[in-house]
């Protein structure tokens, strides 16, 4: 299913991603995952939350730039090959790209989640069954 | 040693009566010739005849580096193009050079002040000049080029970059005077100890630095990482390019070549002429230019003048080392670079300006020209490839209008130092000055 992904413009030097982590306490923002991608000068966080709006503002307030992104969230067996033959193997077959993709565990649950950005978002959900 | 006796040590009312012909004859060509000129006076109600005397400089009317902007490329030219024999050009205020014309009288009057500025800090037919001035549109590499083949000096056109290779030459070929920008001086000798050479143990006895201010401080860092003895020069391609002015072996001020360029300090808001020995911005007249000559021309450099003879004979007028500018024309790694061409760049791309800083910084030795940019929602993507893109078409168009690189930092909002709620545009934190 999609899912709105928030991503946060991060300056690669210490303290930055603590500045953003302190404005969601702040804001009471719950993140469900993180995941951060970097560059010699500057990285980019990007994270799953229960209220996307909430997040937005906590972000804004602490004086750093976000933007939302349509992602594809899909869950799959917490077992060996899980990832590969459930979501990955399928997109590979149709032609679909993946961007970048990172993935959590539900606390107490069999299952994971596998959060993935991908050049084809339509057909990504076919495939996977979800249309 | 003095290589045109006659006019360095020209008795000074001499050579104010030499002047005064001159200017009467620059003014009438120019009059004649530009029509820029024609109208500049016509607003002032100034006819030829107004030039009786060097007192009546004062109420000419200025040229400015807008002027020159303004009749780009050649519209301040006084020779018909198939006169002119070479362009040079320098950085403008915006994304246009200013392109600078000459005629072969012109390059003999250039490798003639430039043979009495090398003769003047010691130079002879004796000596291997390696010089590591930029060769091209920049007036260094071939100014200093013929200047030295004037005086049957061996020269070595080195140009810029390959600094390793620059190192072997000055150890292999016995170069025993050193010319290019301070700067770049110390980063020679920081390479070469890197390459565990020792410039004290070669024959290099003199360096003529310029294109850049540089402090006092940097110049005995360079005599001792070096082992020469460091000369200052001065010059700018409108004018003429390097051999404006230079120093003699006394170093206390730099001489003027008075009998081709005539110098006056102005107060740099009102224009008013300042005397002697105040300080304030340099105001040059070329008196013998034939493609470009120029009426006053505003340098925007802060020095002042000292009319009394030197020790070493010359009785030239002596500027002090420049100690500012009066306008916000920054000089890196020896290129003039002005905020407002960096602007223009930054103006192509939505989102960009106004959240923007240019920080110039010299780490190790030579000078870093970085240019930050605030990340608002407006340019943000979560796709790094787009965000480095961005980085790489501003840098690339910056390298295009600059003509030197500079490094495109993304920051995040509100980073950028403000005062008084006004984002501050340049941060230089060399001390260039001094």
């Amino acid at each position: 299913m999609k899912e709105t992904q928030i991503s946060v413009f991060l300056e690669n030097r210490p303290g930055r991603l603590l500045h953003l982590l302190e404005a969601f306490a702040d804001g009471k923002v719950n993140l469900r995952a993180l995941s951060v991608a970097d560059t010699a000068d500057f990285g980019i966080a990007r994270v799953i939350v229960d209220d996307v709006e909430a997040a937005v503002q906590a972000i804004r307030q602490a004086g750093l730039t976000a933007a939302t992104t349509e992602v594809l969230r899909a869950e799959i067996p917490n077992a060996p090959g899980g990832l590969a033959e459930a979501v990955i193997r399928p997109l590979a077959r149709a032609g679909v790209n993946v961007e970048y993709t990172y993935a959590y565990n539900k606390g107490g649950s069999e299952n994971a989640v596998a959060v993935l950005k991908v050049d084809d978002m339509e057909k990504a959900q076919q495939v996977l069954g979800e249309e | 040693m003095i290589w045109d006796i006659e006019h360095e040590t020209m008795p000074r009312a001499d050579l104010q009566r030499l002047q005064q012909q001159r200017l009467q004859a620059q003014v009438a060509t120019v009059l004649e010739k530009v029509p820029f000129y024609r109208q500049a006076f016509q607003e002032k109600g100034l006819t030829p005849a107004a030039v009786h005397s060097l007192s009546d400089l004062a109420q000419l009317p200025f040229t400015t580096k807008e002027d020159i902007r303004d009749n780009y490329p050649l519209g301040l030219a006084a020779v018909p193009p198939r006169q002119t024999v070479r362009l040079h050009a320098s950085s403008g205020t915006t994304g246009k050079a200013k392109v600078v014309p000459y005629t072969v009288g012109d390059i003999d009057l250039w490798s003639e002040v430039m043979a009495r500025t090398l003769a003047a800090t010691g130079v002879t037919e004796d000596d291997v000049v390696h010089n590591a001035y930029g060769y091209g549109l920049f007036t260094g590499g071939l100014g200093f080029h013929q200047g030295a083949e004037r005086i049957g000096a061996t020269v070595i056109p080195m140009s810029g970059g390959q600094t390793k290779r620059q190192i072997i030459f000055l150890q292999d070929l016995g170069s025993t005077v050193l010319c290019c920008t301070p700067s770049y001086a110390l980063y020679l000798a920081e390479v070469a100890e890197e390459m565990g050479i020792d410039l004290r143990a070669t024959q290099l006895k003199i360096g003529i630095f310029g294109a850049e201010p540089w402090s006092h401080r940097m110049r005995e860092e360079i005599q001792s990482k070096i082992g020469l003895k460091a000369y200052d020069i001065y010059g700018l391609s409108e004018i003429i390019g390097p051999g404006v002015s230079v120093e003699c072996e006394h170093q206390d001020g730099l001489h003027i070549f008075e009998d081709h360029f005539l110098p006056e300090v102005v107060e740099p808001e009102t224009g008013e002429s300042l005397p002697y020995g105040e300080r304030g911005e340099l105001v040059l007249t070329t008196l013998t230019k034939e493609a470009m000559p120029v009426i006053r021309y505003r340098t925007g450099d802060v020095t002042s003048l000292n009319p009394e003879t030197c020790a070493c004979g010359r009785t030239l007028v002596r500027m002090e080392k420049t100690s500012g500018r009066t306008d916000d024309m920054l000089i890196v790694r020896g290129i003039n670079v002005f905020p407002s061409q960096i602007e223009s760049v930054l103006l192509q791309v939505k989102g960009v300006e106004p959240h923007y800083q240019i920080v110039v910084d010299r780490q190790h030795t030579l000078d870093d020209l970085e240019v930050w940019i605030e990340v608002s929602e407006e340019i943000f993507t979560d796709e790094i490839g787009r965000l480095e893109a961005l980085q790489q078409e501003l840098r690339t168009e910056l390298h295009n209008v600059l003509g030197i690189s500079a490094r495109v930092k993304l920051v995040e909002p509100r980073s950028i130092q403000r005062s008084e709620g006004k984002a501050k545009r340049v941060i230089d934190r060399r001390e260039v000055y001094g």
